[in-house]
């Protein structure tokens, strides 16, 4: 009998507290403090990776024999502005890579110009946010030629990339997707800008004609329809100032988990 | 003799003695470990809706022929929708609680529902600022826990079965009595019994780290730092996978946990884990006889 009662008087209580819980949890979300706190393991993540892996440390690379038999196409996969159909009907032969910014020399490249340098072939797994994994062979040109080409001006500590596509519409333009990642990625010989995939040209659904790669990382980074690379000190005055698309809708800027 | 000292018993109140069970280190640990693990669980929740299927091996994803095994979608039914789980071939209706729940007063399609989410609406962004915010402090609090096991000796007093405990027959006998909520008393209640410990063993040892390493399995960053852990799970899709079924072994452990709490002295148990003092109960035989 005790028993029953404190069971009950439990299982009142109980519900009692999780009806406030989920009202007291909403609120905590969306406090700014908690969140300011909450985001300090994004430092954590980054600092522990970081500590952990060399510049050198390469993401898995599969066998041909491990390719996902369908690459999900994810985000954009038609871009609808006018310019980029255009481009699409002649081959993107007008297309061209404009890398500018914090550099000593500003690049006009085009897709012949970047097939003409050395490219590095990978086949590596691409994680998106939502949870899950393709696989696929992507070709493309290093990032560090066309930076080393480029040269950096001192001071520049970001590489940020502008894409073709709005994610969002919106009448500003402040929902064209873009990317930016530092330079320890920036450099590291697995992130390369592709223009092939799968041993075909890269398909529009997949970001014709140049998509980055930046393997160690989660999907979002991997910036589709890329248009220019610009080079910066800081991501600060650029759209919402989180250095992307995402993370301008509140996710981390280091996606390495 | 039986029918003596329960006459006895009947007039005199057993003797309670108190001793201390659980040391401050224990205590601290335990009930952060409780906070820790409850949003880990909510804001992991959040995290499945965004993709409410799971695969096994390297990779995996809704687009065919990718095959999940494990699904929870809604479909839709004549003007509404309807829940559906499913479970390799098999495919059950789940409406209300999996698949497809009420949302603002609204049937709504998520995994998932609202009221055991962090946040309780879908944002994919904060459960995973959530999350990885508590796995840190998991993780931390967590290897807190393993050292002052080790160095405070607290898992060869308290954790690992002695010999005798593990006899065959001893452990039938135990096993005999937990099916008949027969809990030790006295001076035998002084010391976890062995099935507490073998069920707390695989906890500590087995089912936490492999939440751990099944995590950083699904992470890019950490897989290019340890690759074993790709061959170990068989691929980022097969760890995703062990993370959510570890995740439930962890749940029902929860739940038969809090069930042997409240049947087996709910006050007792909770002082305990709060001040660390565990009241045993003697029979007062002896001196009621005076």
């Amino acid at each position: 009998m005790s028993f029953d009662l404190t069971r009950r008087r439990f299982l009142i209580g109980s519900s009692v507290a999780a009806t406030g819980l989920l009202t007291g949890c909403d609120a905590m979300v969306q406090s700014t403090t908690v969140n300011d706190i909450l985001q300090k393991a994004e430092s954590l993540t980054m600092g522990a990776q970081r500590l952990l892996m060399s510049q050198q440390t390469l993401a898995r690379e599969f066998s041909e024999a491990d390719l996902s038999p369908v690459f999900k196409a994810n985000g954009t996969s038609q871009p609808d502005s006018e310019d980029y159909a255009r481009m699409t009907e002649n081959n993107f032969a007008d297309w061209k890579l404009v890398v500018n910014g914090m550099v000593k020399t500003p690049l006009n490249l085009s897709l012949a110009d970047l097939k003409a340098m050395p490219s590095r072939t990978q086949i590596t797994r691409h994680d998106c946010v939502e949870g899950w994994s393709a696989i696929g062979k992507w070709t493309g040109v290093p990032l560090g030629l066309v930076l080393e080409k480029a040269g950096l001006a001192p001071g520049a500590r970001y590489a940020v990339f502008h894409c073709a596509d709005d994610l969002e519409p919106s009448l500003d333009g402040s929902g064209r997707y873009y990317e930016s990642i530092d330079l320890v990625d920036a450099w590291h010989p697995q992130t390369i800008l592709a223009y092939g995939m799968n041993g075909k040209d890269l398909e529009v659904a997949h970001g014709a004609p140049l998509r980055l790669r930046v393997e160690r990382q989660l999907g979002y980074k991997h910036a589709k329809y890329v248009m220019g690379i610009e080079l910066v000190d800081s991501f600060k005055n650029l759209a919402g100032g989180k250095g992307g698309f995402w993370e301008d809708r509140g996710y981390e800027w280091y996606a390495g988990i | 003799m039986a029918s003596v000292t329960s006459g006895v018993t009947d007039t005199a109140k057993p003797k309670k003695v108190l001793f201390y069970r659980h040391s401050v280190a224990v205590r601290i640990t335990h009930w952060l470990n409780v906070l820790c693990l409850s949003f880990l669980l909510m804001s992991g929740l959040q995290i499945f809706n965004a993709h409410p299927n799971l695969y096994w091996g390297q990779y995996g994803a809704d687009a065919l022929p990718d095959p999940s095994f494990i699904s929870i979608g809604a479909v839709e039914d004549g003007n509404t929708i309807k829940g559906v789980t499913r479970i390799g071939s098999l495919s059950v209706n789940t409406t209300g609680v999996l698949g497809a729940s009420t949302e603002d007063g609204e049937l709504s399609p998520r995994a998932f529902p609202a009221w055991i989410t962090i946040p309780s609406y879908q944002d994919l962004a904060t459960g995973r600022r959530w999350h990885f915010f508590f796995a840190w402090f998991f993780v931390i609090n967590g290897l807190v826990y393993l050292l002052y096991g080790l160095i405070g000796r607290h898992f060869r007093r308290d954790i690992v079965p002695t010999k005798d405990q593990l006899t065959p027959s001893h452990l039938a006998q135990e096993i005999a009595d937990h099916a008949r909520l027969k809990f030790p008393k006295g001076e035998k209640a002084r010391h976890y019994n062995s099935l507490q410990k073998l069920t707390y063993m695989a906890i500590i040892f087995i089912i936490l780290p492999l939440m751990v390493l099944t995590g950083l399995t699904m992470s890019p960053g950490f897989n290019a730092i340890f690759p074993w852990l790709l061959d170990v799970f068989g691929g980022r899709q097969s760890a995703r996978t062990l993370h959510f079924i570890s995740a439930s072994l962890i749940v029902i452990f929860v739940i038969v946990h809090i069930v042997m709490v409240l049947v087996s002295g709910v006050w007792n148990n909770l002082r305990s884990m709060i001040t660390g003092y565990y009241a045993l109960k003697f029979e007062q035989k002896d001196e009621v006889s005076k």
